[in-house]
């Protein structure tokens, strides 16, 4: 066990933990944000993304202790829990969900790329999601939904 | 009198009571209750759009109960494109008789004529007096204590003002927003987190331990579960779970007996042991000897023959499986996302030898399953490890590895047509012949051999359970013959299933179990005859179609796809197909244009889906439906199958099972037929099949490369391009 100190969703937070364990368990277990989603644990599928400094970046494999010194944002950190960020509002208003497993870490990828890029190109939108693997293929709603927060300027 | 067709409705024969459908809640709200689990395809939208519209209260403030044993109705799995007819059917009616008794007993307490009496969103009012009461006021949080009425008068479709119309799904903002609480993210008091340690495939047995090992794990407060073969670890700490169950993997020493058969798939598909039944119209197969293939016909004007092969498909969940159990004082409480918490319980009682009274069991969501995947499974898993540590709940969790390499599989199949058509292009003569695994895996009562066995951990125990053995299924497209017969009048068409035995891995329920596969094969081979007879893909079907609602969603599809100059652009190519659902459920007619590129990718470039559901209640839900299931039959046929070898599954990962990207979705325009007062038709699975046969058609429109082993991925269009 060794002593943490985590920045996460504009809180720091002090943890107990085996310096090897991935960020996810921390977040999930001790700081009970059950937004990012174990999928593969592999890296693979995108379900565990969170924001570190910014960056969308797989929560699954890498050890909490690599993201000290980082901001680190969940899904649950771009709302206030009472409204909506724009671009929940907008995967909400275009039903871009079904199960809603994969969603997480994609509103979390499209919100890194619209911070950044606000007019993607779809080659830049194809990039920023390629690691996301959705199943129930809400795919079509999720690139409305981008194309529309294009549209706004976001 | 005309006979009601609602009466002797299968939810409310079993259910009769109002009570065990809807609640008038405190806090001015209304509670539904069904059978029907909500996994991601809306059901719990539809089902409060109907309750709020015979009810007369606003879709808000309807909750849509999840389903438990003793509690909800038993309405068997969430399966099939049935949950309108069944669950939908049955709250209308039950929603109708609530109102109807509200009104009466409120027509009484104000003293005036029930028929006087309105309802806006809960508040019934006399037009005469003003005088008014709400439902809760009415109720106060008493029961109705009457049956439903299979005959009470429902709307009429011209009054609707909230079915039909789009709202919110249920659970939207949650997913949004992060919140939605998957059973993955339960937490209960003093809960432990167990991971499992698998063989490396099916028929291996454990056959060592290393003791220093299982030594070490058990001083860092990690509990070992051991039965026969089966082999878990469980922590207060879900990483040192984790952490644990890797450590086990590699104390452990597997005797991998005779491993998997390896013979080549295909071969052995259609040249292993077999159980084979003529198929009779209506879609059942019957126990009579499989008529011979005779020569064509003497006035066949052209006759062709065609094999298509499709490989597993997995479900591919991105959740890996989970399960929660208690173990307390002789009983199990079960938490588990699967399909039908009811068939789950006998399953589980027969397997733990528990009275089906002892066991509990609740659903909480997962995530999108598509049929059987690892959810039945996981629940048991979690059973057996709880009720080795009694007293503490058990959060189990699969890893990704677990789901891909033990899932039960939707199986391969193989179809084998031959068609003749006379000068004039009508189909004279038609031979579908098609072969694959049981997709009755389900672990259900009632069904041939034990449910018990279905169960993967069953196989591992100590005394183990043998294998299930499936007959056939004998009942209208059930299986693998589900949309052999085709829709189109093709006289007396020879209609043949293989039921196969000795295929090398588990298989179950894929979403749409044979249709797939044979829709796939007979939309491809109607192209191909529709040419050969000088006829367009379009003039074929209708010319050979007596249904005008099937007849009607091909001419729509081929206006849209006419008026958007499908596949015209140079390098693009475009194809049709048809299906209406099981012969039964939702018509579909789906077009796709493609293009083929220097990689020789498969590009999808636009999609149109037609679509006739009966009545419409949730259009997006629906609409939500149709395009999923057309991007994930696009997947299962570009880039998808489970690759094996005698060692085992080697599809173990998202690298080694690919799935479509968002790099390659295309356009879908979705239009739904209007049928306002008509009966549902189940959609869930209706635009798969069509999915695969338009592709195939617009490849071949693209390229001139007619593909019959899916996927089609660049190695497949090459060797095609080869030959």
């Amino acid at each position: 066990m060794s002593k943490l100190k985590l920045n996460v969703n504009g809180e720091t937070h002090e943890i107990n933990a085996d310096p090897d364990t991935p960020l996810i368990f921390v977040l999930r277990s001790q700081l009970k944000l059950t937004g990012p989603k174990l999928g593969c644990g592999q890296e693979q599928c995108g379900a565990c993304v969170v924001l570190a400094d910014g960056e969308a970046t797989n929560s699954c494999v890498r050890a909490a202790s690599e993201f000290e010194g980082q901001e680190i944002v969940t899904i649950e950190g771009l709302s206030d829990g009472e409204s909506l960020s724009p671009v929940q509002e907008a995967f909400r208003d275009e039903g871009a969900a079904q199960c809603g497993y994969c969603t997480s870490g994609i509103v979390v990828a499209t919100t890194a790329l619209l911070t950044k890029n606000t007019k993607p190109s779809p080659e830049e939108v194809h990039e920023a999601l390629h690691d996301h693997l959705c199943r129930c293929g809400s795919h079509r709603r999720v690139l409305t939904a981008i194309d529309r927060l294009i549209g706004e300027g976001a | 009198m005309p006979k009601n067709p609602n009466i002797g409705h299968p939810s409310i024969e079993a259910h009769p009571d109002l009570d065990q459908w809807i609640e008038i809640s405190k806090d001015e709200r209304i509670l539904l209750h069904t059978g029907k689990v909500d996994i991601g395809q809306r059901i719990s939208t539809a089902l409060a759009l109907i309750v709020a519209e015979e009810l007369d209260v606003d879709y808000d403030r309807i909750d849509v109960k999840r389903t438990e044993t003793d509690v909800d109705p038993n309405e068997g799995f969430t399966a099939g494109s049935m949950s309108m007819q069944h669950s939908g059917k049955a709250l209308r009616m039950a929603s109708a008789t609530a109102r109807r008794h509200m009104l009466a007993i409120a027509a009484e307490k104000l003293e005036v004529e029930a028929e006087s009496l309105e309802v806006e969103n809960g508040l019934i009012q006399s037009r005469e007096t003003n005088a008014s009461i709400t439902y809760w006021e009415l109720m106060s949080e008493q029961k109705f204590d009457i049956p439903v009425d299979e005959s009470v008068a429902v709307k009429a479709p011209e009054n609707h003002t909230k079915v039909g119309t789009h709202v919110q799904p249920k659970g939207m903002t949650e997913i949004v927003s992060g919140r939605m609480a998957y059973i993955h993210d339960m937490v209960l008091p003093d809960m432990l987190h167990a991971r499992l340690v698998r063989p490396p495939h099916y028929r291996a047995e454990l056959k060592s331990l290393d003791d220093g090992v299982v030594a070490r794990l058990a001083e860092s407060d990690v509990t070992i579960v051991r039965d026969g073969s089966f082999l878990a670890v469980a922590s207060a700490d879900e990483y040192a779970a984790v952490k644990a169950a890797e450590r086990l993997a590699n104390a452990a020493e597997w005797d991998l007996k005779e491993g998997l058969p390896t013979a080549e798939l295909f071969e052995a598909l259609t040249s292993n042991e077999r159980v084979s039944l003529p198929i009779a119209p209506g879609g059942a197969p019957v126990e009579e000897p499989v008529p011979a293939l005779d020569n064509p016909p003497e006035n066949a004007a052209v006759t062709l023959s065609a094999r298509f092969e499709k490989p597993y498909h997995m479900h591919g969940s991105i959740a890996p499986s989970a399960g929660c159990a208690i173990y307390k004082y002789d009983k199990l409480t079960v938490w588990t996302h699967n399909q039908g918490v009811y068939p789950l319980r006998a399953a589980m009682a027969e397997a733990l030898d528990m009275a089906i009274g002892d066991i509990h069991i609740a659903y909480s969501p997962g995530s999108g399953c598509y049929g059987h995947n690892g959810a039945d499974d996981a629940a048991f898993d979690a059973a057996l490890i709880a009720r080795a540590i009694p007293g503490q709940p058990v959060l189990l969790k699969w890893t990704r590895d677990d789901e891909h390499a033990w899932e039960p599989y939707g199986s391969a199949m193989v179809c084998e047509l031959r068609g003749s058509l006379d000068a004039d292009g009508k189909v004279i003569d038609w031979s579908h012949e098609s072969y694959g695994d049981t997709f009755m895996g389900r672990p259900a009562p009632g069904r041939s051999g034990s449910p018990a066995e279905k169960l993967l951990a069953t196989h591992f125990l100590e005394d183990p359970l043998p294998w299930p053995i499936m007959p056939p299924t004998m009942g209208p497209h059930v299986g693998v013959h589900r949309n052999l017969e085709p829709l189109y009048n093709f006289p007396e068409p020879r209609l043949v299933k293989n039921l196969v035995r000795g295929l090398p891995l588990r298989a179950s329920a894929l979403r749409t179990l044979g249709a797939f596969g044979n829709v796939t094969a007979l939309e491809s081979f109607v192209d191909e005859l529709a040419e050969a007879g000088g006829l367009s893909p379009v003039e074929i079907r209708l010319n050979h179609l007596d249904d005008e609602k099937a007849k009607d969603v091909i001419r729509t599809l081929d206006e849209k796809m006419t008026a958007a100059k499908a596949g015209e652009a140079d390098g693009l190519g475009a194809g049709i197909a048809f299906s209406k659902y099981k012969n039964a459920a939702a018509y579909c007619a789906i077009g796709i244009e493609v293009e083929v590129n220097d990689e020789a990718e498969v590009l999808l470039k636009r999609a149109w889906i037609v679509a006739d559901a009966g009545e419409v209640v949730d259009p997006d839900g629906l609409t939500a439906q149709l395009e999923g299931g057309l991007i994930q039959a696009a997947s299962w046929t570009l880039h998808e199958q489970v690759t094996f070898d005698g060692g085992g599954v080697t599809s173990r990962d998202w690298d080694s099972y690919p799935i479509i990207r968002f790099n390659n979705i295309p356009e879908v325009e979705t239009i739904l037929m209007h049928r306002p007062g008509e009966p549902f038709l189940g959609a869930g699975e209706a635009t798969a099949g069509p999915t695969g046969g338009a592709i195939t058609n617009a490849i071949y429109n693209a390229i001139g490369l007619r593909l019959r082993r899916m996927p089609y991925d660049p190695d497949a269009i090459r060797s095609a391009a080869m030959n």
